[in-house]
């Protein structure tokens, strides 16, 4: 009875893209209870919000807005050119997606330590000073971005990985389902940025 | 000589040998069967510390006054049996055990769509359940919250609240993977022939409850990690002192903690729904309805969380709805035990013990969802808020619900799961005590409820004396009645006669299988052509 | 069980002009809520995001051109969301 066995490696490209829209389905509840207590704090401190709203920078909302667009769009070219085998051009387009990624984080890094260095953050004298739904609206700011930063990093390493596998050939042109998988995710992130940057940049 | 030769070539789940040897061939196994056995030996062991630690309450309870324990250790006990009992036992149980032992074999799939994942979502049950629990061991004093964390309380305690939370905040990650996998599953992957309504309603109600699991789970997620940031980076969301709002806080909890009560019961009326049947040798009266119940209270379960909060200070409208609601989400449910009772009409029924199990389930489970109505309706729910009744009522949709189909479902399902078979005249022995201690236990919690007796005290006034002697009495008989219970069956898995195939003559996809299944469950998968429940 | 990838090719000109309309979208957002309009620029700004969402799932997730099941699961999703949304608002709009 020492027999070995082992399933057949069973390959069910639709079944993983299934797996895939649930779990952004998932995450887009996860972000969902966070947009519930932002519209109830909203409803019930309208002036602190709009007033709040003011001190962020519609400039560097609106850069990192298109930076991210302009990502998504080249890692859903990706798919395009691994279907034409273009493997070259894949690498690149996706290259330039991560490329893009650092940027948007770098912007987001400079625009977090600016607020800090301004006094404003969780805990903070300043904050404590001014009105509770300040206080509310930059509790959220904090969590909902940098949750989506969280988001961005993750999809890095992930569409990074998928890369390896594109270089190695373990992902071409007739099996990518893990290609159009990362670039789900990473439309996601947009998805969700493309809510944050109103709701927090122009609500002025 | 044939015959040997077969058995060679197709070794057990039980028996065959993979990549590692001993443990090691089970904690890291993507075998569907044995990651279910893993869930099911966890469990026990949580249970057992869990059931305990209910046993010590009552105890307690037993006279009025500190009899073993004082206020601190009481709200610290209540806290883990709740969080221990919740979270790492009846929310995944059925699910974890059932749903990943039997889904692929009734639908005829050799496994779930992502066995790998499936694993994962065992280890990260582990990690969490780890996590959860190392906040008795160490730092400022064992959570005192009871399992729903509200705040500000939650993060204006000095006991240690992190680990208990991170621990709630992992186990979802476990839940949520669970739920994808069998969803892909069941679209996927199901036998030839078998289209949706020709899938049996176990598998039916494993899909309602993991789009639940799917759907509801990330926000209590997202809740549970708000208070861990407002506790450690005093981010304001729920602190009145910042500006928040606590009743917020109770909306998104329940907004995942209702429908997580029908994450425990739905699979446990698809158990039913498999037992009946079986033992009834009769089709299953009304499939559709229980197909459309089944995903009608998922759907309108999603709305009727305000429930909770009747005393907290809701708006009128908003206490109107949540009350008009929770009545609506009965009706699926007495809908389903109408085919059920319609189903024993005139059947030739098989008295056998699981099938004792889901005749006691349709007991309890009526008086938890009768007593369920007396608190959606507004008046008496002022009245009967944060009492006993309450703690009666769940606990016997909970346990009365979700534990007698886990304990039913084990009966059912031991021959298959083992190849063996238990000794039926203590299973019936240890049901009748068990049966008799639960209900001796939580009966008189009503009475003790409607006369004004608070939930979550250790200490009460002398006039409840009676029936806590009489509720804490019942807590040991059902004790004893568990311990012959688990112990017949344990007992059974080394001295049971061996099982054959289909010892309840049951038509569904497992009965076709070996007991104990083969590694890949099926020779060649099945081509399904009927109606699961095709008894005459 | 088919394993056939569904092989539609989405043109790289397609993604181009998708991107240019998205961009149109998010100046045109920011340049209303610039003016002073009141409750309608917030109102606007969350009607541009989800027209540029939809366009989002449509073309770069593929929505258009998938098994439909997705297509109406998402909606099944935002659907469910705004309800929560809405029962939730039951409470504090009449608090």
């Amino acid at each position: 009875m020492t027999n070995h066995i082992h399933i057949d490696e069973h390959r069910d490209d639709e079944g993983a893209k299934t797996g895939m829209w649930i779990f952004i389905f998932t995450e887009l509840l996860l972000f969902g209870g966070l947009f519930i207590v932002y519209s109830v704090y909203r409803y019930l401190n309208p002036m602190a919000f709009h007033l709040a709203a003011e001190e962020l920078d519609v400039f560097l909302g609106t850069v990192n807005t298109v930076i991210l667009l302009v990502s998504s769009m080249t890692i859903a070219m990706a798919i395009t050119s691994i279907q034409l085998k273009k493997k070259g051009l894949t690498l690149i387009l996706m290259g330039v997606t991560i490329l893009l990624a650092i940027i948007f984080m770098v912007n987001k890094y400079f625009e977090w330590t600016g607020k800090i260095s301004h006094g404003i953050f969780p805990g903070s004298e300043i904050l404590h000073q001014s009105s509770q739904g300040e206080i509310l609206f930059f509790g959220l700011y904090y969590a909902m971005t940098g949750l989506h930063a969280l988001h961005i990093i993750v999809g890095v390493g992930f569409i990074g990985y998928v890369m390896w596998l594109v270089k190695t050939d373990d992902v071409k042109h007739d099996d990518y389902v893990i290609l159009e998988n990362s670039a789900l995710y990473w439309h996601l992130v947009d998805l969700i940025w493309i809510f944050l940057f109103p709701l927090f940049y122009l609500i002025t | 000589m044939i015959e040997t030769l077969i058995q060679d070539s197709n070794p057990s789940f039980l028996d065959y040998k993979g990549r590692f040897k001993g443990l090691m061939g089970w904690i890291f196994s993507t075998d569907h069967k044995r990651i279910g056995l893993l869930y099911l030996y966890s469990m026990l062991v949580f249970f057992s510390v869990a059931a305990i630690l209910g046993l010590m309450m009552k105890l307690e309870l037993m006279a009025p006054g500190k009899t073993i324990m004082g206020a601190q250790t009481y709200n610290s006990f209540f806290t883990l049996h709740g969080i221990t009992m919740i979270f790492l036992i009846v929310v995944p149980g059925l699910p974890a055990v059932f749903g990943n032992f039997f889904l692929p074999i009734m639908i005829g799939a050799k496994d779930v769509a992502f066995p790998r994942l499936n694993l994962l979502s065992w280890w990260i049950y582990i990690v969490g359940a780890f996590i959860a629990l190392s906040a008795q061991f160490f730092g400022d004093g064992p959570p005192d919250t009871g399992w729903t964390f509200y705040a500000p309380y939650s993060f204006r305690t000095g006991t240690n609240m992190l680990p208990a939370v991170t621990g709630a905040f992992v186990l979802g990650f476990s839940s949520i993977v669970t739920g994808i996998n069998f969803i892909v599953t069941m679209h996927r992957m199901r036998a030839p022939g078998m289209n949706w309504m020709k899938m049996p309603l176990f598998p039916w109600a494993l899909y309602g409850t993991s789009w639940i699991q799917v759907l509801a789970t990330p926000i209590v997620g997202v809740t549970l990690l708000m208070v861990v940031l407002e506790r450690t980076l005093q981010i304001g969301f729920f602190d009145p002192a910042l500006g928040g709002d606590p009743i917020l806080y109770q909306h998104l909890f329940w907004i995942y903690s209702h429908p997580a009560v029908y994450i425990m019961i739905l699979p446990a009326m698809g158990i039913i729904s498999e037992i009946i049947p079986t033992f009834a040798r009769k089709t299953i009266f009304g499939y559709t309805a229980i197909v459309v119940s089944t995903l009608a209270i998922a759907f309108v379960g999603y709305f009727v969380w305000g429930h909770h909060m009747f005393t907290s200070g809701m708006s009128g409208v908003a206490l109107y709805t949540f009350s008009i609601l929770t009545f609506l989400v009965a009706i699926p449910s007495a809908i389903k035990i109408f085919n059920w009772v319609a189903t024993l009409h005139k059947a030739s029924i098989n008295l056998q013990t699981p099938f004792i199990w889901a005749l006691c389930f349709l007991f309890v489970f009526m008086i938890g969802g009768l007593s369920g109505m007396v608190l959606g309706a507004l008046s008496a729910n002022v009245h009967l808020h944060d009492t006993a009744f309450v703690v009666a009522h769940f606990h016997y949709i909970v346990f009365g619900g979700t534990g007698f189909a886990f304990f039913g479902a084990l009966h059912y399902w031991y021959p298959k799961m083992f190849g063996r078979m238990y000794d039926m005249a203590w299973a019936n022995i240890g049901l009748a005590i068990f049966f008799t201690g639960f209900n001796t236990l939580y009966l008189p919690m009503f009475f003790l409820g409607m006369t004004g007796m608070p939930r979550r005290y250790y200490d009460y006034v002398e006039k409840f004396h009676g029936p806590n002697i009489i509720s804490s009495l019942g807590a040991m008989l059902m004790i004893a009645g568990l311990i012959i219970i688990i112990t017949n069956l344990v007992r059974s898995t080394r001295h049971g006669v061996k099982a054959e195939k289909d010892p309840w003559k049951g038509k569904t996809l497992e009965w076709t299988v070996d007991s104990p299944p083969s590694l890949e469950n099926f020779e060649e998968i099945p081509v399904v052509t009927d109606h699961p429940y095709k008894y005459d | 069980m088919d394993n056939s990838q569904h092989t539609h090719i989405v043109k790289y000109k397609t993604f181009a002009w998708v991107l240019l309309i998205l961009l149109i979208f998010t100046f045109s957002s920011v340049a209303i809520t610039q003016l002073e309009l009141g409750v309608y620029s917030v109102t606007a700004a969350l009607v541009f995001a989800s027209i540029k969402s939809v366009i989002v799932l449509m073309y770069f997730m593929h929505l258009k051109f998938d098994k439909k099941f997705y297509a109406i699961m998402m909606a099944g999703i935002v659907l469910l969301l705004a309800s929560v949304i809405f029962v939730t608002f039951l409470d504090y709009l009449y608090r």
